[in-house]
């Protein structure tokens, strides 16, 4: 049996989510007595595509074909479930992020097989299959049966985490899939961000909300984040203010995010805000309020003025960097 | 053309969820909302519809759901919307959902459905792209803009690490995320007055097979509580991220 792992590249390399998806496929694997296959589709180095069996990859499938230049989300599906049947995988694991929400709902349809969306652990159980997801933003959790003989998981962000597998360099295969018809989209323009750690593979996050009065308090933002290797973020009003960029906005209608650390300044921690961040492994809020909601789901808090606050706290963390 | 909206009915954002017995989800007190995305697609799709009238005839609203959506339903068509389905079952799950959408809209021919990239509720962000492969329509997920220029649909869509313009041929799905339009239309007086003579056709469920159940739902576990320090003392704060935490 096989369970395929479908390892999405940005140019030529994998990113960390890409690693955490072999490792709990692996670790998904091994109760079951599976072996993970990964398939990767584009242009990859052999060097990086070997990297894919540190994780857990014992063989890996590569596709190219030009009809897969532009992600059309038909064509992807067709390529993906062509690979299924060739190497006979009863379950197939994507990344719950923009590819993987837009490829693994086509997916199921297509081979009939359920899905479950934002997995949060390995299966609670095999036979019958029960898996455990996030629902209702985040505030509950649904333990969910798949009925069908294949099935199809995305697995939540930051929710197992990476863990290194015997190092055996995978088996690296091509294979040719035939695509039938042609995709409706063509690209008239692309718009990359070039230059800046994304939000949404920061391991540190430094957000700012409301209480930071106005845009011009965001250098003690910009400074700590620089000093963390962070990226940062803000509250929904913030970029309907137009105090910062739209791309920058986390909660229910923004990015979701699951960063290692999150630190929230002047946020009051709105109930759509922590859906977008309460899978964060640690928050620190910073807020004047002590009655703030945002403490409710921090770990650790300072209760004060964030003009008071931020300075002495980038200055201390420099302090420690430099120790 | 023509533009179909899918809507769910879910509960308001910021509800408190509990379960009745682990099993069911207590509705005693919740208020019940046009999921966010959904109201901002059909927003669209109106302003759309009001900028080319010539080019976009019809606006129709589809949920599946029982008789307690209809106050959702009919709150889209205050909004603006021409008309509405409802497919008269409980929406089970994804997969029952869209396939019951895909039975409907094949019989019904629409140029653009908008779908949202996940409900408030059991958040699948699975319904657009199940539709898309039942009906093997061409669907473009992450949609952040859509635009008519020179009678073509132009659509923006953002893809790991930036966006896309793309023109795209109907018909086609759009799933929708933030950006597709800013604030949602509020009804207004006349609307909600004409919402109520608006068309709303009830259609009877496809025999469907569920590919997938909810057993159990679960709580999350309480968060310990909240180490609190003060102005003067940040450096305590400091010393426990480094030292215990080891963040940094
Ligand atoms: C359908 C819907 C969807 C939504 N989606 C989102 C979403 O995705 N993301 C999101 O963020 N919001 C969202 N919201 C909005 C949300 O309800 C809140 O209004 C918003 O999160 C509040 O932002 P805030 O915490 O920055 O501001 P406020 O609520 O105004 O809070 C400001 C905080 O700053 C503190 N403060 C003030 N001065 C200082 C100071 N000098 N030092 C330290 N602290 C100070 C205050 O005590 C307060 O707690 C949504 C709302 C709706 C209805
Ligand atoms: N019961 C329903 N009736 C109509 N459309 C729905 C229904 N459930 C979900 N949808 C559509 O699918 C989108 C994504 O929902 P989901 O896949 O459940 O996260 C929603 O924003 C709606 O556009």
């Amino acid at each position: 049996m096989t369970v395929l792992v479908y390892t999405e590249n940005r140019e030529g390399k994998f990113k960390k989510a890409t690693f955490e998806l072999l490792s709990y496929a692996e670790e998904l694997a091994k109760n079951i007595n599976a072996e993970v296959v990964a398939l990767s589709i584009g242009d990859v180095s052999p060097d990086e595509l070997n990297k894919l069996g540190n994780y857990g990859a014992k063989k890996v499938v590569t596709v190219k074909n030009d009809k897969l230049a532009l992600l059309d989300n038909k064509l992807y599906t067709a390529a993906i479930a062509e690979v299924v049947k060739k190497e006979n995988a009863k379950i197939v694991i994507l990344a719950d992020n923009l590819s993987g929400r837009a490829l693994a709902p086509r997916l199921s349809a297509k081979l009939k097989a359920g899905l479950v969306s934002g997995v949060v652990a390995v299966p609670n159980s095999y036979d019958p299959f029960v898996i455990k997801k996030k629902v209702f933003t985040g505030k509950a959790f649904a333990n969910v049966k798949i009925n069908s003989d294949i099935k199809v998981l995305t697995l939540s962000q930051n929710s197992f985490g990476i863990k290194e597998a015997s190092g055996n360099a995978p088996q690296i295969e091509a294979y040719n899939v035939e695509l039938a018809g042609e995709s409706n989209a063509k690209l008239v323009s692309v718009d990359m961000i070039t230059g800046k750690l994304l939000l949404t593979d920061a391991e540190i996050v430094v957000s700012g909300g409301r209480g930071m009065k106005g845009p011009e308090n965001w250098t003690m933002i910009e400074e700590l984040a620089e000093l963390l290797g962070a990226a940062t973020a803000c509250s929904r009003p913030v970029s309907d203010e137009g105090w910062r960029p739209h791309g920058e906005h986390v909660g229910q209608t923004g990015k979701i995010i699951a960063p290692t650390l999150y630190i929230a300044c002047g946020i009051s921690g709105a109930i759509q805000h922590v859906g977008g961040i309460s899978s964060s492994k640690v928050i620190v809020a910073i807020n004047k309020d002590p009655d703030a909601p945002i403490f409710e789901v921090a770990d650790y808090g300072v209760v004060g003025d964030f003009q008071k606050i931020l300075p002495q706290f980038t200055q201390l963390i420099k302090d420690v960097k430099n120790s | 053309m023509k533009i179909l909206v899918c809507i769910s009915d879910v509960p308001d954002t910021t509800t408190k969820i509990k379960f009745a017995g682990n099993k069911e989800l207590d509705k005693a007190g919740i208020q019940w909302i046009i999921n966010p995305w959904d109201e901002l697609s059909l927003t669209r799709a109106i302003e759309l519809k009001e900028a080319h009238p010539d080019k976009i005839e019809n606006i129709t609203v589809i949920n599946v759901g029982t008789t307690a959506s209809e106050p959702t339903i009919r709150k889209a068509l205050a909004m603006g919307a021409d008309n509405a389905i409802r497919v008269d079952s409980e929406p089970k799950e994804a997969y029952f959902v869209a396939a019951q959408l895909a039975e409907v809209i094949k019989s019904k021919q629409f140029d653009i459905v908008f779908t949202g990239l996940d409900s408030a509720d059991y958040n699948g962000s699975t319904v657009g792209g199940m539709l898309a492969e039942l009906l093997d329509m061409t669907s473009v997920s992450a949609v952040s803009g859509i635009n008519i220029e020179d009678g073509k649909v132009i659509v923006s869509r953002e893809i790991d690490g930036g966006t896309q313009k793309l023109d795209v041929q109907t018909p086609f799905i759009a799933v929708v995320q933030k950006g597709i339009a800013i604030d949602p239309r509020i009804p207004a007086m006349r609307g909600i007055m004409m919402a109520r003579t608006k068309p709303l056709e009830v259609v009877a469920p496809a025999n469907i097979d569920n590919l997938t159940e909810i057993v159990e739902y679960e709580m999350p576990q309480p968060k310990g509580k909240c180490r609190k320090f003060t102005e003067e003392n940040v450096n305590e704060l400091v010393d426990v991220l480094h030292k215990e935490a080891k963040l940094i």
